[in-house]
């Protein structure tokens, strides 16, 4: 019993049952929609791993929101709520895409200079963001959620320019091969490279068949980055000191207003690393005309929740999340049910993570009935 | 005891837990129909537990409850409503942009049948009440216009409208000055002469001296005694109270002041609405002194002391100190210039409540060696030299440098503030509030560790608004009326009614001094 409740009030139980609920609540709404939840689920969890193509396309879906999922959590540890990771994930985009169809220059110097100037867009982006609430006290949510539109017809706005717009197409000019981080592009499509991969079914399917590029190791690195940064270094005391209690960092001679600006350029550089890298990393290596936002920032704010915004736990939660809505096209092509029920199923796991502060508490209530039935 | 009619509330044998920890062990509280009951214990002591089992808010494991002889089961505070039992919090519950009138009929609305309501009879039988136990409260002001004594009659007015037999009263003097406490005290009196019963949580001896008939200890849990309060004095009280003798009654040495360390000419501060609420301010505080500042709450305290720590701009004048300015600097300046500072808020400006003793004990100095190496915190030093201070302050439990200091009593977290503060070897000490919300024997060691730190040469300044604090522990006395020093006094030179009258704004004439 007592280890029971002391497995019961580990944080990651209340995650894993929140998930378990969700596919709960899902296999619900599959029935009353007429279709069979074990077929749908069966239909998912192949899709995301019966084929090593399949894997590397949930990791490939999983990198961007990994990054973004950080950079909501980060901030929220230093106390601010970026919604705005969408808006600076767009900077990223489109700042990779001017610079790597702008520039050639051998892969060494235009591989960085290309991601950089994504971060630099993003942190511009988060900076905007950070200050105005430093200096003049504007809600970090207003902001960054104007921000958003900015960004999206900023780079709708780019898409159409004269000097990136690709003639006959609703896109930009791809960036210049030399940006890109896929692993090995050129050798794995050589014929020393197909012969090499062939013998290895399992590698020359997930080498060739998808875009396996460096954005994972980049955004594993990361969040350890982040976390280091957050739990061992000076500057993230100073930032989570700020984050639990501005009065009493000021009062202990914190400058309050300079770590707003910093977490949030921070924040910001983390999502417009995301754009950067899934400009440089998957096809079509640029931007398009868009219609509506495309959510990688916005799910960042889920997997972030999942995560219970530890940086370590945004890895895990963002492949859950890249699992899920890969995987779900799955269902939809083999049982024909909606991608909507993935969304509600999404939904609900989101939904009954925000209500995971129940689990603790019941665990409370177990003890005490055991401690009374002990009397 | 037996259960009978003449008592208003009996409880017998309660016992309450969370989780593992026992609040309440089998205490029992038996209290007579008109009369007003104390209940005495430290913080933690689990006073307010108990009140909170009697009034719905938690429900017992164990104990019967009887309201005048016939057994109850309070369920919630609803219940606990309908049976006449009206309880004041102490942090109030009203709606600050609300009028008295609208705070009162909150929940209890006169309105016709097509639901309008009543204001004008809901503000005449409030007036009826005021009249009747004097309670002067003007029925059309805002919340957030009137002073906090009133407000605090507001709350009992809410429960009076509601027809309460028995009032539970929480900490009620905590926020009040020594005229309000006064003022509370008649009204207690007057509803007791109606025929009410209070009950009344606190852990101020002389306020029971001054109010109650009987008073029952409880400490950790534990009922200790129930004694009638005429019979005993506030010592046995205090003894009872903590379990071992206290002194109330601060020791110390006459003081050997040195040189003027810190100087504050002519200052004036503004408020948050640009009125001058610190005006033409001057003060001095020499090494090896204690210079305590006396006043009512409001008088400009809270702004002297953002100055001093730059939280807010001065306007004009100058404070120095060892003979440089520091004013409309940073509050980073401050501290380099070897001030300290407790500040009366803990929980706002003194700690970061989600962080570990240790976190909050380098808050500081998290950037200089050898707490910080390179960029990283050094943790084993930072924890080692935390060790060090939970030993020397004897800050409980011992074993805490990596718990939340949240989970600390409100002693032992000021016990945290001191050390930190301390430590930083200050040329100035400033305690503002220092003993605020502690217990007995909190605050005989936080004035016994602030003589300490005089003895050892430290100019300190206290600011405070409990007058007897002030009285007790400092060597000089200023005393603060409107933004203003408006005369200073050495130690044991006038009495409590001469400086009383001085903070309500009252003039001396010049023999005063000399007669005393």
């Amino acid at each position: 019993m007592k280890t029971f409740v002391r497995i019961l009030k580990k944080p990651i139980t209340s995650t894993l049952i929140a998930i378990l609920f969700g596919f709960l609540v899902a296999a619900v709404v599959l029935v009353f929609a007429g279709y069979n939840p074990w077929e749908s689920f069966g239909a998912l969890f192949k899709g995301i791993f019966a084929k090593p193509k399949y894997i590397s396309n949930v990791i490939i879906k999983a990198t961007p929101i990994i990054l973004t999922g950080l950079s909501v959590a980060f901030a929220f540890k230093t106390g601010l709520f970026n919604i705005g990771a969408e808006g600076q994930y767009i900077a990223g985009t489109i700042a990779a895409v001017c610079v790597g169809v702008k520039f050639n220059f051998a892969p060494v110097v235009q591989v960085p200079l290309v991601v950089l100037s994504g971060v630099l867009a993003g942190a511009v982006f988060g900076g905007i963001i950070g200050f105005l609430k430093a200096r003049f006290g504007i809600h970090e949510v207003i902001t960054s959620i104007m921000l958003n539109w900015i960004g999206l017809y900023l780079s709708n706005f780019i898409v159409n320019t004269a000097t990136y717009h690709q003639p006959n197409s609703t896109s930009s000019y791809a960036v210049n091969e030399s940006s890109f981080t896929m692993l090995l592009p050129d050798w794995k499509t050589s014929k020393a490279g197909m012969a090499a991969l062939k013998p290895n079914k399992w590698l020359y399917e997930m080498m060739l068949k998808t875009d396996v590029n460096f954005g994972i190791l980049i955004a594993v690195v990361m969040a350890i980055i982040i976390w280091v940064l957050l739990y061992r270094s000076s500057k993230g005391y100073e930032l989570r000191a700020v984050g639990f209690n501005r009065d009493a960092a000021e009062f202990a001679g914190i400058n309050v207003g300079r770590n707003i600006t910093q977490a949030m350029l921070i924040a910001g550089a983390l999502a417009g690393l995301a754009g950067a890298l899934a400009i440089t990393g998957t096809s079509p290596h640029k931007i398009s005309q868009m219609a509506a936002f495309e959510n990688n920032g916005f799910n960042g704010l889920s997997v972030a929740l999942i995560a219970g915004s530890s940086p370590i736990g945004c890895i895990f939660a963002g492949l859950l999340f890249g699992g899920l809505l890969y995987g779900g096209q799955s269902v939809q092509q083999d049982v024909g049910a909606p991608t909507e029920i993935i969304n509600i199923m999404i939904g609900t796991i989101v939904f009954f993570v925000a209500l995971t502060k129940i689990v603790p508490s019941l665990a409370d209530k177990l003890e005490r009935r055991g401690a009374q039935r002990a009397k | 005891m037996e259960v009978s009619r003449q008592y208003a509330v009996q409880m017998h044998g309660i016992t309450k837990m969370f989780g593992s920890f026992c609040a309440l062990n089998n205490v029992s509280l038996d209290v007579k129909k008109g009369t007003i009951h104390a209940i005495l214990g430290e913080n933690g002591a689990g006073k307010s537990t108990l009140m909170n089992v009697l009034y719905g808010l938690y429900q017992a494991e164990a104990g019967e409850i009887f309201l005048n002889g016939e057994k109850v089961n309070i369920k919630n505070p609803n219940v606990a409503i309908e049976h006449g039992i009206g309880m004041v919090h102490q942090h109030f519950m009203l709606v600050d942009n609300f009028t008295v009138t609208q705070n009162i009929i909150l929940g209890n609305e006169i309105a016709n049948r097509f639901g309008v309501l009543n204001m004008k009879k809901a503000r005449e039988e409030i007036l009826e009440i005021v009249k009747k136990y004097g309670l002067e409260v003007d029925p059309d002001a805002k919340i957030e216009d009137i002073s906090v004594g009133m407000q605090q009659r507001v709350e009992i007015l809410k429960a009076l409208y509601r027809g309460v037999d028995l009032l539970i009263l929480d900490e009620p003097t905590a926020v009040l000055t020594p005229q309000e406490i006064d003022d509370l005290i008649q009204i207690m009196h007057n509803l007791i002469a109606d025929g009410k019963t209070i009950i009344i949580i606190t852990h101020k001896l002389k306020e029971i001296k001054a109010s109650s008939d009987v008073c029952t200890i409880i400490r950790r849990g534990e009922y200790i005694d129930t004694v009638n309060v005429a019979d005993v004095d506030q010592e046995e009280l205090a003894t009872k109270m903590v379990g071992h003798a206290v002194q109330l009654v601060v020791e110390k040495t006459p003081a050997e002041p040195g040189e003027v360390v810190f100087e504050i000419d002519g200052l004036t501060v503004k408020d948050e609405r640009k009125l001058d609420a610190v005006k033409n301010l001057s003060l001095k505080v020499r090494r090896g002194e204690i210079v305590g500042v006396a006043g009512i709450d409001g008088n400009g305290q809270k702004e002297l002391v953002e100055a001093i720590t730059n939280l807010t701009r001065a306007e004009s004048g100058t404070i120095r100190i060892n003979g440089a300015e520091i004013q409309n600097t940073s509050p980073r300046n401050v501290i380099d210039h070897k001030i300290s500072t407790v500040h009366e808020d803990r929980q706002k400006r003194g700690l970061i409540l989600p962080f570990t003793v240790a976190e909050n004990m380098v808050i500081e100095k998290y950037r200089s060696q050898p707490y910080n190496k390179g960029g990283m915190l050094n943790r084993s030093e930072i924890l080692a030299y935390t060790k060090g201070l939970i030993k020397d302050f004897d800050i409980r439990p011992d074993n805490c440098e990596s718990q939340p200091v949240r989970g600390l009593s409100g002693g032992n977290q000021q016990k945290v503030i001191l050390a930190r503060e301390i430590s930083n070897e200050p040329d100035l000490l400033i305690a503002v509030q220092p003993t605020r919300g502690l217990d007995v024997g909190a605050i005989e060691y936080v004035h016994k560790t602030l003589i300490r730190e005089r003895d050892n040469g430290r100019a300190i300044l206290l600011i405070s608004l409990e007058l007897d604090e002030v009285m007790n522990v400092a060597d000089t006395i200023d005393v603060i009326y409107a933004g203003t020093i408006v005369d200073s006094f050495q130690q044991g030179e006038v009495d409590e009614k001469t400086i009383g009258l001085l903070m309500a704004g009252g003039k001396l004439n010049e023999n005063i001094r000399q007669n005393s």
